[in-house]
């Protein structure tokens, strides 16, 4: 077992499974020769060569709708699109075909396709390159939205999502890509999609948040647990379809909802978890549902974007916000 | 300055209009079993074809784009793939579709609103119809790859539209396909008309072959009236694909002699005369008159041919209107392999509100 961090656990569900699965097949720009621009595949065509590993020409609606072609005829492809900002013109083949072959065909052809999408701010990017936009796949039927937030899920949700066979779009906390470092063991053994990961127990307030919030969100509980809060930390990590059992169970025990997500707030998924927790539970809840989230604005240029992300001390007061009665 | 590339576009017509040869026919072409079963798939795509434009009118189907015209183009394609070859259609495709094993009744449901339609029993590995413009491309440039990449002498073989040429779709698909190198066949059907945008409109492009050369792959154009033309050349360009040789684009010059679908009227922007000069280039004519010549193919046999496939249409139609609605949990059962929990209590519900509430 090996002390890894978030990408390097990326890397090894991958070279795992392309070795035990040659149907699997990695595809995107720069993954080859260069291991990736974050060095996710790093390695990777030199052990498996350049027909598993392959750099494609620079067109992500071609790499996504290859993929398509591919997974309706027996590969695997897992494929890389560079950052969250170039996602959008593989949109249309995500849409209008990955996510409905199946039922367009009734299951006839079906899509066991990864896109794995680097995502979020944080990192000083230039423009284009710190978007989080998985509310709009969120809202897709027929594809998953899985996001893993520390090495260990990373590496099992992955192994997960290409065992899946059905289309995933695997974002990736590109900002706490290196931030830790975690005993990962190179098991084999696939993780659950489908279902939240309860992080930390609780009793006085349900904090639900995935990706690199979850760190913000495990901070502002730590400091909290010295005035004697507890907060009860649910990692999504499937965001669509939504394991809402969890939470609401959750909430049924704390009395208080706190969704905390990067992306902006309005018709983001937190409105989706916070619409639920209302139907579902809403006289349980003490006190109203919280929302920490990134700003409804585009997001700026990286001067100003620690100032539009949701840090601890805006999490703090979100929480802060459900207990003052 | 001096030249450092060049190109050249290829037109190629076996048979003109009158049916007169203009160059030695290929073998396939000199057999008359052959001739014939083209001819008869081309006779009863056009029967069907009419048939379903009146199912529309009456009310017994959705909006359906008619195929008038393309027969010779649709036709040659089906003929020259193998069954283990790969069809990724756009949405009018019918006669290669039938050629492949598809049945009428199938089209039909597809039309007819249901999904079941593209659950075809022909050949289970083409893609179903696809609607959002020379998206297909990648998919057939996909399945391409996966047949390389497994070392099967398999291609590909999209179809789109003159339309579709302008779509970032097709130039990616022959961008990659060119770069790797892909058993892939990508068929443009310009039929000069993209609803109501003609040709001239849609690119200053001389031919839409030529799209061909900067993605660096063989590009040629035939005439798309002539079904042994299209036949020969899809043939040659799957050979190549088998052969490893990377892909092509063929260009197929018809007409679109209907509307763009049942839901559109042309006459409101394009002229009868220049419809009545096309209807005089149109495909079965002339394999009809070629065969006559050759006295391969009689008034007799013509009759007895109709017959039978105005006998077939009508059996497919009643397959067809007897098909009972699927069942409302059809639309959550195969959204994913399985369903999610998350579903269950919508898919409950659409059983409980089913014919009694939920959108009537």
């Amino acid at each position: 077992m090996a002390a890894l961090t978030l990408i390097e656990a990326v890397t090894l569900a991958l070279a795992s499974e392309m070795a035990r699965d040659e149907r699997v097949i990695v595809l995107g720009e720069d993954v080859g020769v260069n291991g990736g621009v974050f060095r996710a595949t790093a390695g990777l065509q030199q052990r498996f060569g350049a027909e598993r590993v392959q750099d494609t020409p620079l067109a992500e609606a071609m790499i996504a709708g290859v993929s398509v072609g591919m997974a309706a005829h027996g590969m695997l492809p897992v494929a890389e699109i560079q950052f969250d900002g170039f996602v959008f013109p593989a949109i249309d083949q995500i849409i209008n075909h990955a996510a409905r072959l199946r039922t367009r065909t009734r299951g006839r052809l079906h899509c066991p396709m990864v896109l794995r999408v680097p995502y979020g701010g944080g990192i000083h990017a230039p423009e284009h390159h710190s978007d989080s936009p998985e509310a709009l796949f969120a809202h897709m039927p027929g594809v998953r939205v899985v996001i893993p937030s520390s090495p260990a899920r990373a590496y099992g949700l992955l192994l997960a999502a290409i065992r899946d066979p059905d289309p995933v779009i695997f974002f990736e906390p590109k900002r706490i890509y290196r931030l830790q470092k975690q005993e990962v063991a190179d098991s084999g053994e696939a993780l659950a999609l489908d279902v939240c990961y309860t992080l930390r127990d609780g009793d006085d307030v349900t904090v639900v948040t995935w990706g690199a919030m979850t760190y913000e969100t495990l901070k502002a509980a730590d400091r909290l647990a010295t005035e004697g809060i507890g907060c009860e930390v649910i990692d999504v990590a499937t965001l669509s379809p939504l394991d809402a059992d969890t939470i609401i169970e959750s909430v049924e025990k704390t009395g208080r909802l706190v969704i905390v997500h990067e992306a902006p707030r309005s018709f983001g998924a937190g409105a989706e978890i916070a619409a639920v927790v209302a139907e579902r539970a809403i006289y349980s809840l003490r006190a109203p549902i919280q929302r920490v989230t990134g700003y409804d604005t585009i997001m700026p240029l990286f001067r100003l974007e620690m100032e539009y992300m949701p840090g601890v001390e805006r999490v703090i007061s979100g929480i802060r916000a459900t207990l003052k009665d | 300055m001096e030249t450092i590339a060049d190109f050249e576009i290829k037109y190629s017509q076996f048979l003109d209009p009158e049916g007169e040869p203009q160059e030695t026919l290929p073998a396939f072409a000199r057999d008359p079993e052959e001739l014939r079963a083209m001819y008869r798939s081309m006779l009863l795509t056009r029967i069907f074809d009419a048939k379903a434009v009146n199912l529309q009118r009456t009310g017994k189907l959705g909006t359906y784009a008619s195929c008038l015209g393309h027969e010779a183009s649709h036709v040659g394609i089906g003929a020259a793939m193998r069954p283990e070859d790969c069809l990724a259609p756009s949405y009018r495709e019918y006669g290669t579709m039938l050629w492949r094993g598809v049945g009428m009744h199938e089209i039909l449901l597809y039309w007819g609103g249901d999904e079941r339609g593209s659950d075809f029993a022909g050949p289970r590995h083409d893609f179903p119809f696809c609607v959002p413009i020379a998206t297909q491309c990648l998919h057939a440039a996909g399945a391409a790859m996966a047949y390389k990449l497994r070392g099967e002498p398999r291609c590909a073989v999209s179809v789109n539209g003159d339309g579709g040429t302008s779509e970032g779709a097709f130039y990616e698909a022959l961008n990659m396909a060119g770069a790797k190198q892909l058993p892939v066949v990508f068929m443009v059907i310009n039929n000069k008309w993209a609803i109501s945008v003609p040709l001239e409109l849609q690119t200053a492009s001389r031919t839409l072959a030529q799209k061909a050369v900067a993605a660096g792959i063989p590009g040629l154009q035939v005439d798309g009236n002539d079904v042994i033309a299209v036949r020969h050349w899809v043939e040659r360009a799957l050979e190549r694909g088998r052969n490893g040789e990377g892909p092509t684009l063929i260009e197929a010059l018809t007409y679109r002699l209907s509307d763009h679908t049942t839901a559109d009227d042309a006459s409101r922007y394009r002229k009868r005369e220049e419809v009545e000069a096309a209807r005089k280039l149109e495909p079965l004519i002339r394999l009809r008159r070629y065969m006559n010549a050759q006295g391969i193919w009689d008034d007799k046999q013509e009759e007895a041919l109709t017959r039978e496939c105005i006998a077939a249409v009508d059996k497919a139609v009643e397959r067809y209107v007897n098909t009972a609605r699927a069942p409302v949990t059809a639309m959550f059962d195969y959204l994913f392999a399985e369903l999610p929990a998350s579903l269950r209590e919508q898919r409950e519900q659409a059983i409980r509100l089913d014919g009694n509430g939920a959108g009537h």
